[in-house]
């Protein structure tokens, strides 16, 4: 805020530095605000940059109309709103495009986004590992078993149904994707109430990735040259499979995830000096635990059963956002990580497209590769010594 | 409350860890203690003793092995965590926060047992945390970086947050580990001010003897046949101290208060007068292995001065020499013993 407007290298009269003071002052009257609508005292979030989640929910508006207006065939945004908002668009098909595909793969991204990127912050937090992610307690891993065994063993039991990949495989994988999700969430849950300590889970949770991967991999081995191409074609991600029939179900999860999340902010704070103090503030930590590892089994079994295993936003996001933020107070990177994520999410999937080109990346590819940059950009200035 | 009811108690407690298949690896047993109002006590013991297990029992971060920890009465298994995080408060050897975090956030975690399920802090939630800070006279570290702070003003910062907190006992493990000498000083009569203007219990514990003798009000010394309480004073006189930390070649001198090598009996020097020069003269002579006495004698150590200069005069039988400093005169010293 004011003090750090006056360090000297900030000071002087060119138009940098008087960019940099509005900014901060802006911040800073942001901070007021919100320390009055939250009743959280302004002095808490010295050097925090609360105005940020205000561009982030700016950007998120930018790129969810982005999302919904770019692709094979360019719609104007003035039209675009028109359809949502149940009007009459020009072209009869554009409604169409829009409200049949455009929308639920840009919901899509846009809650898998919210989910990686919450679910992320919870398990670095938790685990206080700035190298955790989603998929550390072996939720990904459980999901894609569950289709690499239908995809590479199916050979045996109807292989016909699945050899197109049509639109009853597709539901076929969601559903083994969501069972093995599901069965190691359970899992790993009945782990958590058990097991009393944080690093112990987590090694727990990296053996039984590998453990998984191996058969994976058995299976892979064995199996026929495409049924290889369509499980890889799986572990690229898209955000494109989802109907609009089944959004109401990856967003109730998605939901109920986030909402759990909330719940725990206030934990997630105490666990930040680690467990023992955490309980000394008297946090119930069993509880702080199955929380954490129940709102990250939703969140993460959800969004891989439908969307595949997306990697790199969960491990990106929770940085990006502590560093766009400026805080390691959840209060506030938790509505960070959410539209952060979200953000990220639907970048990735408009650049996946190629708009103006028939082409489509896979979205892995496009996360790591355009993500990974400006990740490290924005540790790379947290590092220079701003708070 | 009447000031004598302790805020805290054990009866018959026995503590230490289970082992699966195998016994229980037991630390201490029948311990009956008691902490009372406006007291510092240290908790000293030699290392791997069992007093980090014994702080942890009694936080109810650990299951005693039999036996129960009372706070205000209350058995603590029967307290929640809410009630007991604002009777109880802990200081511990602590991982380094985290990135992004200011010590006025650090201290204000202290508020949490007090705040809603948001964390939100109210204005008297304000004032306390400043006026823990205040207490620690870390007002200027508020904005500072957590992760970047000095060990001593993080483990000020961490006091403060203990604080904050607003519990009426306080535990902490090694406060003054880590940190300097006039650092540790001034972390103990800080404890110790807080216990009496504040009327908190505070247990410490510490490796740092000679300053839990003067700053304490009780001393636990733990051994392996148990805690023996009582006043430092009387500990020292029983020789309970000495039991304590009793080891091959140390021994604690009753007179200085203090722990020392054992004398190597080495040759005798006597030392002549008195005062600050004087008193130093005799450590040094006792740490290159002389047994300084007083009076005169065959080699004598004397003060002496050389206009405006001060000199050290040594007399070996009839010769003299003359130093200008003590480094000098024991090399001198060391020289003719043979």
């Amino acid at each position: 805020m004011s003090q750090l407007a006056d360090k000297p290298a900030l000071r002087g009269a060119d138009l940098r530095g008087d960019w940099t003071r509005a900014r901060h002052s802006l911040t800073a009257q942001a901070g007021r605000y919100l320390s009055r609508w939250t009743g959280v005292g302004g002095r808490e979030f010295v050097g925090a940059r609360p105005l940020l989640l205000i561009v982030l929910l700016f950007a998120l508006a930018l790129l969810l109309l982005l999302s919904l207006a770019l692709g094979s065939a360019s719609i104007p945004p003035e039209q675009i709103l028109t359809i949502l908002l149940g009007g009459e668009a020009d072209h009869l098909s554009w409604t169409n495009i829009v409200l049949k595909f455009r929308l639920p793969k840009t919901a899509t991204a846009a809650l898998a986004g919210m989910a990686l990127g919450v679910s992320g912050l919870l398990m670095q937090t938790y685990f206080r590992n700035p190298l955790a992610e989603p998929f550390v307690l072996g939720v990904s891993s459980g999901a894609s078993l569950g289709v690499a065994l239908i995809l590479l063993t199916s050979g045996a039991v109807g292989g016909a149904l699945l050899a197109g990949l049509g639109l009853a495989g597709d539901l076929l994988l969601t559903a083994a994707a969501g069972v093995g999700a599901a069965l190691t969430m359970t899992l790993v849950l009945l782990v958590a109430v058990r097991i009393r300590n944080s690093v112990t889970l987590l090694i727990l949770g990296l053996m039984f990735g590998y453990f998984v991967g191996a058969l994976v991999s058995l299976l892979l081995y064995f199996a026929l040259p495409e049924r290889i191409q369509a499980y890889i074609n799986w572990t690229f991600g898209s955000f494109s499979g989802v109907t609009s029939a089944q959004l109401p179900i990856l967003a109730g999860f998605v939901i109920a995830g986030l909402l759990l999340a909330a719940a725990l902010v206030k934990p997630l704070n105490g666990l930040l000096l680690g467990e023992d103090y955490a309980r000394s503030l008297g946090i119930n930590l069993k509880r702080a635990r199955i929380g954490i590892v129940l709102a990250t089994a939703l969140l993460v079994s959800a969004v891989t059963a439908f969307c595949g295993p997306i990697a790199f936003i969960g491990i990106a996001v929770p940085h990006l956002s502590r560093g766009l933020l400026g805080s390691s107070d959840h209060r506030l990177l938790l509505p960070g990580a959410c539209l952060a994520g979200a953000c990220v999410a639907l970048a990735a999937a408009i650049i996946a497209e190629l708009p103006g080109n028939n082409l489509v990346l896979p979205l892995n590819v496009v996360t790591a590769f355009l993500g990974a940059p400006v990740v490290m950009l924005v540790l790379l200035r947290q590092a220079r010594g701003k708070l | 409350m009447t000031p004598m009811t302790p805020l805290l108690e054990t009866r018959a407690l026995a503590i230490g860890y289970r082992r699966r298949g195998k016994s229980d690896v037991r630390l201490g047993h029948d311990l009956k203690l008691r902490l009372q109002r406006g007291k510092l006590v240290g908790l000293l013991g030699p290392n791997g003793i069992g007093k980090s297990t014994l702080l942890r029992t009694l936080a109810g971060v650990q299951k005693p092995l039999a036996g129960q920890v009372l706070i205000a009465g209350k058995d603590i298994v029967n307290l929640k965590p809410g009630e007991l995080a604002r009777r109880l408060s802990m200081v511990l050897t602590a991982l380094p926060p985290p990135m992004l975090m200011t010590g006025y956030g650090l201290v204000a975690l202290g508020r949490h047992p007090h705040t809603d399920w948001l964390g939100r802090m109210t204005p008297d939630d304000h004032r306390k945390v400043a006026a823990a800070l205040r207490a620690v006279k870390g007002e200027e570290l508020a904005e500072q970086p957590a992760a970047e702070l000095s060990d001593g003003q993080r483990q000020k910062l961490l006091i403060a947050r203990a604080l904050a907190q607003e519990s009426e006992i306080m535990l902490l493990d090694e406060p003054t580990a880590y940190l300097d000498l006039p650092r540790r000083i001034e972390t103990m009569s800080l404890l110790k001010r807080l216990a009496r203007s504040q009327q908190r219990a505070i247990l410490v514990s510490t490796h740092d003897l000679d300053l839990a003798l003067r700053a304490c009000d009780n001393l636990w010394l733990m051994s392996a046949a148990g805690i023996t309480a009582g006043a430092p004073e009387d500990l020292a006189l029983d020789g309970s101290l000495s039991a304590t930390f009793r080891a091959d070649g140390i021994r604690f001198d009753q007179q200085r208060g203090g722990f020392f090598l054992d004398p190597p009996g080495g040759r005798a020097v006597h030392v002549a007068g008195h005062g600050e020069d004087i008193a130093w003269m005799r450590r040094a002579l006792s740490r290159a292995g002389f047994t300084p006495n007083e009076g005169l004698g065959r080699v004598l150590v004397s003060r002496a001065q050389n206009g405006s200069e001060p000199i050290w005069k040594l007399r070996i039988d009839e010769s003299v020499t003359k130093h200008r400093t003590i480094e000098a005169l024991l090399n001198t010293l060391e020289s003719q013993q043979e």
